[in-house]
């Protein structure tokens, strides 16, 4: 469908309340001219990379990890190897099969800018794209959709559409991005519905709202009726049990928001843009190791992942998931088998466009004496630099877009090349 | 000059919204109508019915014995024992959940028929700021009772009198793990490590940091990470009776465990504290509490809640000097706060929280607080589900957070199911006036006027512009 149509489309469907149940923020907004499909998973909490990516082959990790500490590859419980330095945890089945796909990029000693340790200051970096927190109230990521270049002559203005009730800071800024998430209220009825359009004319902010929020609910029916008709049976009995079952650990939560996305990002004039957070990473306590509170949360996302790549189907090949958390945990354990906030994270790269396979990192390694301020895994890795190759290569913006209105001051993280095949 | 508006910004954005016939109690004196409310005891919640965090957490120690028990016995036993003490482990939300929604609509209640609904705000200001959040099951069952126990008592007192009560309120130390925190030199470290040498021990440092960066310094407020770690050792000890090996103390209340305090002489923020007991806490939170950065921190705060998202500095910085002056006397912060001509300057300069929208429909349209659902699911429906911020910096507090397309959608179909429930004995046509003051529009007006039915009136009032802000 050309641009034109996805206009038409949006403005004529008709109003519906989708029928899903959504606890997390989703957004979702329209991108270039392209088929590249994006999903930028927000981790909120801190993920403790050295669990979720332990590097069992590094002489302190056992150490300093002490009962947090997972076994090598092949033992009980055991690491899934990656490489002779690095494995995933356990519950990231998904994810272990992915690398092996080469559908997975994992970084490691990976860091934004940030170098203090509140959780609320970290995140505010991770999502304006600036080296300081609160510099301004827009997000890298809406900069560059206003930097992508837009064939034909329909602006996308008429194009953002977003999901989850508000719209995260990364997302927020001068393009059009808006929110959508699904109700369990009735619809209203029309005239009530014109009434208050009429009613918000002189609104610039709630008319806008009001608009964008149509929009997305017209599409969101559209999606959810073709997913109904297309809603295969590939999956014998055993799996879907399976299926169920990992659902049932938890994953419940991250599924539905997933099921969302796809049903989104797979039209073909859907938004190709889709963001979410998920939280509860921040450990400090009786974190667990192979199994645990972190297992289990670990377990969700990859089976939320998973989720996401049955369900984008066909437009998998054409996708990058990014997930990355404001920062890492301390190396060392503390007093209550948990970790306290630290500075060097875990990020992955995933999806059927990745170039993947790789374990990305420059350790420092984990002695007293690589240890940022004595306490933390090192960072080696902007996480810039990720996001800026990400952009440049598979939603082709600009570099000197990336370099100015995008990522201002960013020159030391130079866009990673590569990442995609 | 721009009075006319006085009633309405006093009971709309310093009030919980108006009731009926408030606007004109109000009358002429807004300022007034505020400053009295600081008057007297800080009215406490109607508690029939609700339980203290004491007896609950006693409750909870209990289950937690038997828990141990079970799973002892079940060492090496059957599956269906195993499969008994996994279910035991399933109480514990069981047991909140009840307790959590008697504290919601005992709060909503409250809330929605308060005569001092300025006061109200700032319990809720402060609860938000001492935020716990529920999605942690352990603070479930208590979080209703930190603000009854710790922050009620306190909000027409003094800072540091309402700081001491909360970080020692067993749902803070529940929250950010103090109550496991260990000193490494402890007496109870040195035993531990003697017995068993596969187990550290030691420091969670997660409530020293977050009281330092959101509870009074704020997050530049000048304090460094060997403040942070050091604050920690000082809190080593501060904990909950009846937990653990020692089981000392009364069950469920706050305790000082000499024996996991890390002893010594300790410095936070160039200042010694030679204390070893726990005064040596108590002293730190009283100098932080009185350093110019927390003043300013919670006048930004209060400034922000109250007057705009980006706070005029001016009114930030007479907030703060009465915090300064009074040192941390609430009711005199509150009042320069009143005083601050910006208060009055812009109307509906803050869009509502889905909290705010919610108590303010309740009490405009007079709706009762029936069924133990109805107000829970308002909340969680409308995305502010009550008491889960998800992080202990609480709900953010600027438009941007809360004006999402997708957010306004929700509203207006709320709105409109409020409608279709009590549109046809509602009059919003001579309501709108009475809930909005000077601030009514004439084109909302006139929409209320011309609505088909009694339903889509109160449906257009409460989809207003200016009814969805402050």
């Amino acid at each position: 469908m050309s641009n034109i149509d996805r206009r038409k489309f949006l403005t004529t469907s008709a109003l519906a309340a989708g029928g899903l149940l959504m606890s997390s923020r989703l957004t979702f907004a329209a991108a270039a001219n392209t088929s590249s499909r994006f999903v930028f998973i927000i981790l909120r909490g801190a993920l403790d990379g050295l669990t979720a990516v332990p590097p069992y082959g590094d002489p302190d990790y056992a150490r300093l990890r002490d009962e947090l500490a997972l076994g090598v590859p092949g033992s009980a419980n055991g690491v899934l190897k990656l490489d002779n330095t690095f494995g995933l945890h356990p519950s990231l089945a998904f994810l272990g099969d992915s690398y092996k796909a080469g559908e997975l990029t994992v970084f490691h000693a990976v860091a934004s800018p940030y170098r203090e340790r509140s959780h609320f200051d970290g995140q505010d970096v991770l999502e304006n794209g600036y080296a300081r927190a609160h510099a301004v109230q827009t997000g890298w990521l809406n900069r560059a959709l206003a930097a992508v270049p837009v064939e034909g002559a329909v602006s996308r203005k008429e194009l953002g559409v977003a999901l989850g009730q508000n719209v995260p800071l990364v997302m927020r800024g001068a393009a059009p991005v808006a929110s959508w998430s699904p109700s369990k209220l009735a619809a209203l009825d029309d005239d009530t519905l014109a009434r208050i359009t009429d009613l918000y004319a002189k609104d610039p902010l709630l008319s806008k709202r009001l608009a964008d929020a149509l929009a997305a609910d017209a599409i969101a029916s559209e999606s959810q009726k073709s997913a109904m008709d297309e809603s295969s049976d590939t999956e014998s009995p055993d799996m879907l049990a399976k299926r169920d079952k990992a659902t049932q650990r938890g994953g419940a939560r991250y599924v539905e928001v997933i099921r969302a996305a796809a049903g989104f990002l797979r039209r073909d004039d859907g938004p190709q843009i889709a963001v979410f957070d998920a939280t509860g990473w921040d450990t400090h306590a009786n974190e667990g190791a192979a199994q645990g509170q972190l297992s289990y949360r670990l377990g969700a996302l990859d089976s939320g992942l998973r989720t996401l790549k049955d369900q984008l189907g066909p437009v998998w090949k054409d996708t990058a998931v990014l997930i990355a958390t404001e920062f890492g945990r301390t190396a060392a354990t503390n007093g209550t088998r948990g970790t306290d906030h630290g500075t060097g994270a875990a990020a992955f790269l995933l999806g059927g466009a990745v170039h993947g396979g790789r374990v990305i990192a420059d350790w420092p390694g984990l002695s007293a004496r690589a240890l940022y301020q004595g306490r933390d895994l090192n960072p080696t890795l902007d996480l810039r630099s990720v996001i800026k190759g990400l952009l440049a290569d598979h939603l082709q913006v600009p570099t000197a877009a990336l370099e100015s209105s995008v990522f201002p001051d960013s020159a030391s993280a130079r866009p990673l090349p590569g990442l995609f095949s | 000059m721009q009075d006319r508006f006085g009633p309405a910004i006093a009971a709309n954005r310093f009030g919980l919204g108006a009731r009926p016939g408030e606007l004109t109690s109000i009358g002429a004196d807004p300022r007034g109508w505020l400053a009295a409310q600081l008057k007297g005891g800080a009215p406490q919640i109607d508690a029939a019915g609700l339980r203290s965090s004491s007896d609950i957490i006693s409750e909870t120690l209990e289950l937690r014995r038997e828990q141990r028990e079970m799973r002892r016995d079940a060492k090496g036993a059957n599956d269906a024992d195993k499969d008994a003490a996994a279910k035991a482990l399933l109480k514990l939300p069981k047991i909140y959940r009840p307790i959590y929604i008697s504290e919601v609509n005992a709060r909503l209640s409250h809330a929605v028929a308060s005569d001092r609904p300025f006061v109200e705000r700032l319990t809720q200001f402060w609860t938000n700021h001492f935020a716990v959040s529920i999605d942690k099951v352990a603070v479930l069952g208590v979080a209703g009772a930190l603000e009854r126990e710790a922050i009620r008592p306190h909000v027409l007192g003094n800072f540091t009198d309402l700081l001491l009560a909360v970080e020692q309120h067993p749902a803070m130390l529940l929250y950010l793990d103090n109550h496991l925190s260990v000193g490494p030199s402890s007496r109870a470290a040195k035993i531990l490590s003697r017995r068993r040498t596969d187990r550290q021990v030691g420091i969670n440092e997660n409530l020293a940091r977050e009281i330092l960066e959101l509870h009074t310094l704020g997050v530049n407020g000048g304090y460094t990470q060997k403040d942070v770690t050091t604050f920690a050792e000082v809190i080593t000890g501060w904990s909950i009776g009846g937990e653990g090996r020692m089981k000392k103390g009364e069950p469920g209340k706050f305790v000082f465990r000499p024996e996991v305090h890390e002893p010594g002489a300790k410095t936070v923020l160039g200042r010694t504290y030679r204390q070893d007991d726990v005064s040596q806490g108590e002293a730190v939170l009283r100098d932080v509490a009185a350093k110019p950065a927390t003043a300013k921190f919670i006048a930004t705060k209060l400034a922000r809640h109250f007057i705009a998202d980006d706070p005029p500095p001016e009114a930030v910085a007479r907030i703060e000097k009465a915090f300064v002056k009074s040192r941390g006397d609430l009711p005199t912060v509150y009042r320069a706060l009143i005083d601050a001509p910006e208060s009055w300057q812009e109307p509906l300069a803050k869009y509502k929280t889905p909290s705010d929208y919610i108590v303010s429909t309740f009490r405009g349209l007079s709706l009762p607080v029936q069924g133990r659902q109805s107000g829970i699911n308002a909340f969680e429906l409308l995305g502010q589900r009550t008491y889960s911020p998800g992080s202990p910096a609480g709900w953010p507090d600027r438009s941007a957070d809360w004006d999402g397309a997708s957010a306004l959608m929700k509203r207006i179909e709320w709105a409109d199911a409020v409608g279709q429930r009590v549109g046809a004995k509602s009059n919003a046509g001579a309501l709108a006036p009475n809930l909005l003051g000077e601030t009514l529009s004439a084109d909302t007006r006139t929409a209320i006027a011309r609505a088909a039915s009694g339903a889509q009136a109160v449906t257009l009032l409460l989809t207003a512009p200016e009814f969805l802000r402050r």
